[in-house]
């Protein structure tokens, strides 16, 4: 089929009427002109005339959009901006400061340079991110599209060169740079279809229609010399409104929405089109949609907050003691002291102003007790969350094989989030579906083709078969009698079941065959959109059944009744179609395989080429199309009529089944129960279903009603419409039916396994999404969120209320329904019954009203399933955050378009589709997913691992700054708290920077508790991280405790183990450079060797770090000590000469290690021992190898490890097998 | 603790085998990235924490043990000498005695050995109470000045101690002016006790931090007196008491060499010591007291490494007898493990 005849197709004309196309007269010229030129109304647009924007009052901002978070001038203050807000880098930029005040009690290096260093490395990451962000926008910002330069040339630009006034030639499946103006488009009355996913996330393609004035500006040519001046409103976010004129050869024309082409959005269906850029860069409302993603904190980073406060108090409070202390002791001491001179002039030590010493003993203590505060922690964290983050991108099973695509931690903060979600809320399209529509099943005059392998009933039988085994098992074991007496009855059990589980057997097998058959040879048999397996309709093969009549009708309802097109044709002779709805493309695509194949269509006639069943060749027919009566959300039905070439008139009519069942002929109705029956079956496995019915019409009744269709169609004024429908009604009955088909809104792959194991590990899914509620419905089915022994809730809101037309009726009426509900949750017997709520986007909008809201959550969340429907952008924003309110729960977002923006913004964690081409959602996103599928590993491996060595890292970072920065203040108390320092400054510059801080992002980047596919097997695991075991108030204060003990046993074993005898073989006794080095060495020791305990994962990394940290120490020591004096301090020849060879050191240190890991290792071995938790279980049992040699064991473990839920396919399969059990039990009586 | 091998998981069988055979620097990365690294777990099981601190055990009461017979081989006499050096008449007002220069502070004292001492024999005096490590005393000195004498005249850090009559002072600082300066001679019997005064300080002191040309200068001049004077004549370097003096102590009560006696004294032998009682330990009730002891192996006389190990490698052991007994009486076996179904143990405990 030529291109051009196929663009001449007037659309405007086929289409009989339009339910709701909107109508570009609407809305009124008058006032539109009166508020332009107002304020807010104020933009000119020299069409054609860019270079008139260049100067000032027309200059508006170029096409550039930048999404980074800095540029160069601004990143430093605003990057040091964002770092002291945190309140330990002010602490300790507050240090410093002091420090160079010399009010410090330590060197000055010792506070500038750790502070430099963390600050140093947080600001690089943060210019890391925004240079990737940079990057991506360059990316954007270089498309190109055709724009044109003068005398009807039309040259490739950059996006970002792109300027109001511009006049660009877009084509086919391109997306707009900028808001335009449709001025033409490759169809003659100016249609273009745009497909507006990325805005509003809905998939139908949009009509948008030029002015009637520009219509024939239709080649390049002839914008040579177009000129036109356009005035219209300033940029504003609102997506669907739009107010403007356009003046051109000097007449105005009214301009709406429906003639503007939004950036981001998507022409298709058209083969081009011109517009005049209007609104460019951030004046675009896409752009201006957008908000700033928000910085997003995760739980555990807020809880550390509170820790670094209570770290705080700690501070102040012995920062308090000390001061008063050395107040009290200098005022008390100050004649005696007689060697310290107290009396002189000093002013930390005056005695004379003991307030004003107190005060500055305070401020040098807050500064020499810094060390409780890790300051090191942010860094640390941080660089351990890019490590994690490097890894999870890193991951071969995150790795798309097809896109070459991975999963990319955008922002690396929210890692341990990853392990806490409890609620996912899910956008349905380009998430969970691909967004193809694929032509599975249908039943033709009561039988139904397309395989009957129902994957459920398949899991069913194969689990009882392998319970069966089991009581076989148990005959042979110890206990036979009431075992094999179970058995009996389950081997005896009734017929049908068995035969049940044996056809499930068998179609396991062909199942497999067939796949492999595909999967291997291939031959180009897959056809995108047609999944449909059947011998007995492939290959011309339905010609020698019985009922040819009908399966001939059937089939022509499916080629003739919709409104595509072919597109494109190869080799074969195939056609591909275009359609607005990608369900009549699977039609159209099946009825060619089937042997119909429309070839074509013009202003009224269809072409088609059928198989002549008596002669098995293909015939070429036409079809005249008399009436098309289209497609609309209330009428739930499409027509179309149309005349044979021997003259005889049909109506051929698809719809929804109860609809088409309605209006069935007493005649058409002999399949009817068989249909309906098949039609429940399809819908129970997610598939759409659809019912095809026809009627002859006799072509007197036709002339007869075509007379008042005609008159209906001619009439003006409000009650056309309505005329048109009661016409159609009048034609549309009698129908015989003629089958139905079922086509699968293709989900992605896995989708419903990771949606199983999700659930399994105590998460709840939400589905929310901009698509109608039967379409939602499906989705549910197809992905095991809906079950059919669900109580499904609909709230929605009623007509009489929405009558009465105010919002209070509409309150009330769904908080009736919103009680109803939950009273009857409450009430009934069987309250154990899942419970799925279905909510459509009005009765949302009520629902999320203030004083309905708490209600409605209490309600959804005590649903196992909630579905949201019709939902906008807004609703489901507005959703999340309500959810995340209510419940307190970590939620996370998933989603793929612009639409899913706000949600994705809104919720704990972001998570956005890479897969589709539309950057929106992954722009905004905390992490971007090629797949939903990838989710499962995601949250359940890399998330439950982020959250254990988070939180674990943490809390030892706490400690071993508390054993380090306690032993100071211990000290103070025997320095009567002059607030000397035990160690030398390097000693304690080298704590947390080198000593202390590889182990532990060894620990932040490695440790597993267990290793990933032990993860996936036990989803208990996964909600330790909800309840948050692993980060709790109780835990966290027992880790300070651990590591006051620790410091305690530290500080008293050195002090009367080196004093004041002799403590080596020459007599000679420990000062303080002695007692430093050695305490400090223990130190290092019990903070290391902890860390060896928490670990539960070593590979040789970790070894090295934690015993090279150790031998570190003494290295350092070493060469520290061998400098000069005058570098060295006091610590000059101290470990070969003093300390080395003094055995007392070294035992020292043994009994140090031992007795201040004690306690806890004691701790450890209790709670292992009598009240283990899961992990620790897990690990035994994977230590003792019993996943190898006690399997069963090991899978019943696993079995148990999976949280009872209502939703996913393995609940759905044992709903399957409660229900078989039912029967068996109720055959037996 | 024993440990076990365990490769990591289903992630390394993720590379095709029938890839070229990967290098060994590349399959570690590929481990690295894919967390699978071979790891060593150890895991608590009754038995390894039985075994783990029966061993700890075995381990300490042995150590301390041995560490005691150390601290107990060590002989050690602690006289303390500060009251009983004040005569009579100024048991009221001991400063004012101090103080008072023009009484003599000479002062007998009698020690009696109770076990046979091998030479050396350590002389120390140990001061109480006395903040040696007080923050504005510890920074008192100036460590260059200590090397390089007069070329180096930043003495700042040695406030108040620093200068006197306009010219600095060698050494300067707190800890030099307050240097102890009560002296001791022994004898037994009517024999001098010869008391080996030199290499009582640490070698890299005198070596490095004492400068060998450095003499006291305009030391003990100013109107303040605080301790011991120093020779003017002897470089600081052999200064010993001064170089042991300004290595200060961690803690107030501390002890510091005094000098060897470089011969063997027998039981009931009855040391005479003369002591010159000129340190003021009166104005803040410090004490002193002189100790003259052997030294082991470990150091000094101190027991309390040794109990300190005793207790905890006894209380390891009690700990690994409370585990083994309840072990034994509530097994935790696999069969346990395995028959307890009612018992969910993967159901998530808090």
């Amino acid at each position: 089929m030529p291109r051009t005849a196929k663009a001449k197709i007037k659309w405007s004309e086929l289409y009989s009427f339009s339910c709701f196309r909107p109508n570009p007269a609407a809305g009124g010229p008058a006032p539109v002109e009166q508020r332009l030129g107002q304020p807010g109304f104020s933009r000119v647009v020299f069409c054609n005339e860019p270079q008139k924007h260049r100067i000032k009052p027309f200059k508006y901002s170029d096409n550039y959009v930048s999404t980074t978070k800095y540029n160069l001038l601004t990143f430093l203050p605003k990057a040091l901006f964002e770092q002291f807000r945190r309140v330990a880098n002010l602490y300790f930029l507050l240090a410093a400061v002091l420090s160079i005040a010399s009010l410090a009690p330590v060197s000055k290096i010792s506070l500038v340079a750790p502070l430099v260093i963390v600050v140093g490395i947080s600001m690089i990451r943060e210019a890391v991110e925004d240079w990737h962000r940079f990057l991506q926008d360059l990316d954007v910002n270089s498309r190109t599209m055709k724009v044109h330069v003068g005398n009807g040339l039309f040259v490739e630009k950059a996006w970002k060169s792109l300027s109001v006034g511009d006049v660009v030639k877009v084509s086919k499946n391109e997306y707009f740079a900028s808001d335009l103006v449709l001025l033409s488009s490759s169809f003659e009355d100016g249609l273009c279809y745009v497909e507006t996913m990325n805005l509003d996330g809905e998939t139908n393609l949009k009509v948008k229609r030029c002015l009637e004035a520009t219509l024939n500006l239709n080649e390049d040519a002839k914008f040579s010399d177009f000129r036109a001046t356009i005035n219209c409103e300033d940029p504003n976010p609102n997506l669907y409104t739009f107010v403007g004129s356009l003046t051109f050869k000097s007449q105005s024309y009214p301009l709406c929405s429906s003639q503007v082409l939004l950036r981001d959005s998507k022409l298709q269906n058209t083969n081009y089109a011109y517009g005049v850029v209007i609104f460019t860069g951030p004046d675009t409302k896409v752009i201006r949609n957008s908000t700033a993603s928000p910085s997003k904190r995760s739980r555990i980073e807020r809880r550390m907050d509170r820790i670094i406060y209570i770290l705080f108090s700690m501070l102040l409070v012995i920062s308090l003691i000390s001061s008063i202390g050395s107040a009290v002791v200098t005022g008390s001491e100050k004649l005696k002291w007689w060697y310290v001179q107290l009396q002189e002039d000093n002013s930390f030590f005056n005695p004379s102003d003991l307030v004003f010493s107190g005060f500055l003993q305070f401020i040098r203590a807050l500064i020499l007790y810094g060390y409780l505060i890790p300051i090191s922690l942010y860094v640390s964290i941080e660089l351990v969350k890019v490590l994690q983050a490097l890894l999870i991108n890193r991951d071969v099973e995150l790795h798309n094989e097809k896109t070459y695509k991975t999963v990319k931690a955008r922002t690396s903060n929210l890692n341990e989030e990853l392990g806490q979600v409890e609620m996912i809320l899910s956008d349905k399209t380009g998430t969970l579906t691909c967004n193809q529509m694929e032509f599975r099943k249908c039943s033709i005059a009561g039988i139904s083709y397309g395989g009957d392998v129902n994957e459920v009933d398949l899991a069913a039988s194969k689990q009882m078969n392998i319970d069966i085994e089991r009581y076989r098992f148990g005959l042979d074991g110890s206990d036979p009698t009431s075992q094999s007496f179970e058995m009996l009855e389950f081997s005896l059990a009734d017929a049908s079941t068995e035969k049940a589980i044996r056809d499930a057997e068998q179609g396991v097998d062909n199942f497999g065959k067939e796949k492999s058959r595909i999967s291997t040879s291939g031959e180009g048999i897959v056809i995108k959109g047609f999944n449909f397996r059947d011998d007995r309709l492939m290959d011309k093969l339905w010609i020698g059944s019985s009922n040819v009549t009908d399966m001939i009708m059937f089939f022509r309802v499916m080629t003739l009744c919709h409104t595509g097109i072919p597109a494109e044709e190869n080799e074969a002779g195939k056609f591909k179609y275009e359609a607005e709805s990608p369900e009549e493309v699977a039609f159209l695509v099946a009825a060619q395989e089937f042997g119909f194949q429309f070839c074509g269509r013009t202003q009224s006639i269809m072409v088609v080429k059928e198989l002549d069943p008596s002669s098995a060749i293909e015939v070429e027919r036409e079809y005249k199309l008399l009436h098309l009566l289209e497609f609309c959300s209330s009428r739930k039905r499409m027509s179309v009529i149309v005349s044979n070439e021997d003259g005889r008139i049909f109506l051929l009519c698809k719809g929804a089944d109860n609809i088409i069942f309605d209006r069935l002929a007493e005649n058409g109705r002999t399949h009817q129960q068989a249909t309906s029956l098949h039609l429940s079956s399809y819908a129970e496995d997610g598939l759409r279903t659809m019912a095809f019915a026809y009627r002859i019409i006799d072509t007197a009744e036709y002339e007869k009603w075509n007379k008042i269709f005609t008159e209906a169609k001619a009439t003006m004024g409000p009650q056309r419409e309505e005329l048109i429908e009661n016409a159609s009604e009048m034609i549309e009955k009698d129908l015989i039916l003629a089958g139905a088909v079922a086509v699968e809104d293709k989900l992605q792959k896995g989708v419903p396994e990771c949606i199983d194991k999700l659930s399994q590990a105590g998460l709840k899914i939400w589905l929310l999404t901009g698509d109608k509620k039967e379409t939602a419905i499906n989705v549910g089915f197809a992905c095991s969120l809906l079950r059919h022994d669900m109580r499904q809730i609909h709230l929605s809101t009623r007509k009489e209320a929405e009558s009465r037309n105010s919002v209070e009726a509409l309150e009330n009426d769904i908080l009736d329904q919103i009680e109803k509900c939950y009273r009857e949750t409450r009430d009934k017997s069987n309250k154990d019954a899942p419970l799925a709520l279905v909510i459509d986007g009005k009765a949302l909008e009520i629902a999320l009203r203030t004083d309905v809201k708490d209600e409605f959550l209490r309600l959804a969340v005590s649903c196992s399933s909630v579905i949201c429907c019709r939902v906008s952008p807004k609703q489901k924003a507005l959703i999340t955050r309500l959810v995340k309110e209510f419940t307190g729960k970590t939620t996370l977002a998933i989603g793929d378009g612009a639409n899913d923006i706000g949600m994705i913004q809104e919720a704990d964690i972001g998570v956005g589709i890479s897969g589709m081409e539309g950057m929106q959602a992954v722009m905004a996103s905390d992490f971007s997913l090629p797949e939903f599928c990838f989710l499962e590993r995601l949250l359940i491996v890399h998330g439950h691992w982020c959250y254990k060595r988070i939180s674990k890292m943490i809390l030892y970072f706490m400690y071993k700054n508390i054993v380090f920065g306690l032993t100071l203040f211990y000290y103070e108390v025997y320095t009567a708290f002059s607030g000397d320092v035990l160690y030398d400054d390097w000693f304690m510059v080298m704590f947390n920077v080198v000593l202390t801080s590889l182990p532990v992002i060894a620990l932040g980047v490695l440790e597993q508790d267990v290793p990933a596919d032990v993860c996936l097997q036990f989803p208990a695991l996964y909600r330790q991280g909800q309840k948050n075991i692993y980060f709790s108030w109780e835990r966290i204060l027992g880790w300070i405790l651990n590591g006051a003990v620790s410091s305690l046993a530290i500080f008293t074993i050195n002090i009367y183990a080196l004093s004041p005898a002799a403590f080596e073989d020459l007599g000679q006794v420990a000062d303080l450079s002695h007692m430093g080095a050695i305490a400090y060495t223990c130190v290092i020791w019990t903070v290391n060797c902890q860390i060896a305990l928490i670990l539960s994962h070593f590979t040789w990394i970790q070894h090295l770090l934690i015993w090279g940290s150790i031998l570190c120490w003494y290295i350092f020591l070493f060469f520290y000590g061998a400098l000069p004096p005058g570098y060295s301090g006091t610590a000059f020849h101290i470990l070969m000469e003093a300390i080395g060879p003094a055995p007392m050191y070294w035992a020292v240190t043994l009994l140090v290690v031992v007795t201040s890991l004690l306690p806890y290792f004691i701790h450890i071995v209790i709670q292992r021992s009598f009240y283990p938790l899961d992990d620790h279980l897990i690990q035994e049992m994977k230590y003792c190898r019993k996943d190898i040699t006690e399997n069963e064991m090991w899978l019943r473990e696993q079995n148990n490890s999976k949280k009872a839920t209502h939703v996913g396919f393995s609940a759905r399969v044992d709903a399957k097998i409660r229900h078989l059990r039912e029967q068996l039990q109720h055959k037996k009586r | 603790m024993d440990m076990v091998r365990m490769d990591g998981g289903s992630a390394s069988a993720a590379v095709p085998e029938d890839q070229c055979v990967p290098t060994r620097r590349s399959n570690a990365i590929q481990q690295f990235t894919q967390q699978s690294l071979p790891s060593c777990k150890p895991v608590l099981s009754p038995a390894s924490v039985i075994t783990t601190f029966f061993l700890m055990g075995v381990i300490c009461i042995p150590v301390g043990f041995v560490s005691l017979h150390a601290s107990q081989s060590v002989v050690e006499i602690v006289d303390r000498y500060d009251t009983y050096c004040i005569p009579d008449p100024f048991k009221s007002n001991k400063v004012a005695y101090i103080k008072d220069s023009s009484i003599p502070k000479n002062c007998t004292l009698h020690l009696k050995v109770p076990k046979p001492m091998k030479s050396p024999i350590y002389v120390y005096y140990q001061l109480d109470n006395y903040y040696q490590n007080h923050r504005r005393y510890v920074k008192s000195k100036s460590d260059k000045q200590l090397i390089y004498g007069l070329k180096y005249n930043d003495t700042s850090l040695c406030k108040p101690e620093d200068s006197n009559k306009g010219l600095p002072i060698v050494p300067c600082g707190l800890i030099a002016w307050s240097l102890f300066n009560d002296t001791y001679s022994f004898s037994r019997g009517t024999v001098g006790l010869k008391v080996n005064r030199k290499n009582i300080a640490w070698k890299s002191d005198r070596d490095h931090k004492f400068g060998r040309h450095v003499y006291p200068f305009n030391f003990q001049n100013g109107t303040l007196i605080g301790g011991g004077k120093l020779d003017p004549n002897i470089p600081l370097s052999d200064q010993e008491d001064l170089v042991v003096w300004m290595r200060t102590a961690a803690l107030p009560s501390f002890r510091k060499l005094y000098g060897r006696i470089e011969e063997d004294l027998d039981v009931e032998d009855v040391v005479t010591v003369k002591v010159l009682n000129n340190y003021n330990t009166y104005s803040f009730g410090g004490k002193k007291r002189l100790v003259l002891s052997t030294s082991s192996w470990l150091g000094g006389k101190n027991d309390f490494l040794g109990v300190a190990y005793l207790f905890v490698g006894s209380s390891s052991i009690f700990i690994s007898l409370v585990f083994l007994l309840l072990h034994v009486k509530n097994p935790r076996t696999e069969e346990k493990e395995s028959q307890g179904k009612n018992r969910r143990p993967c159901a998530a405990r808090n």
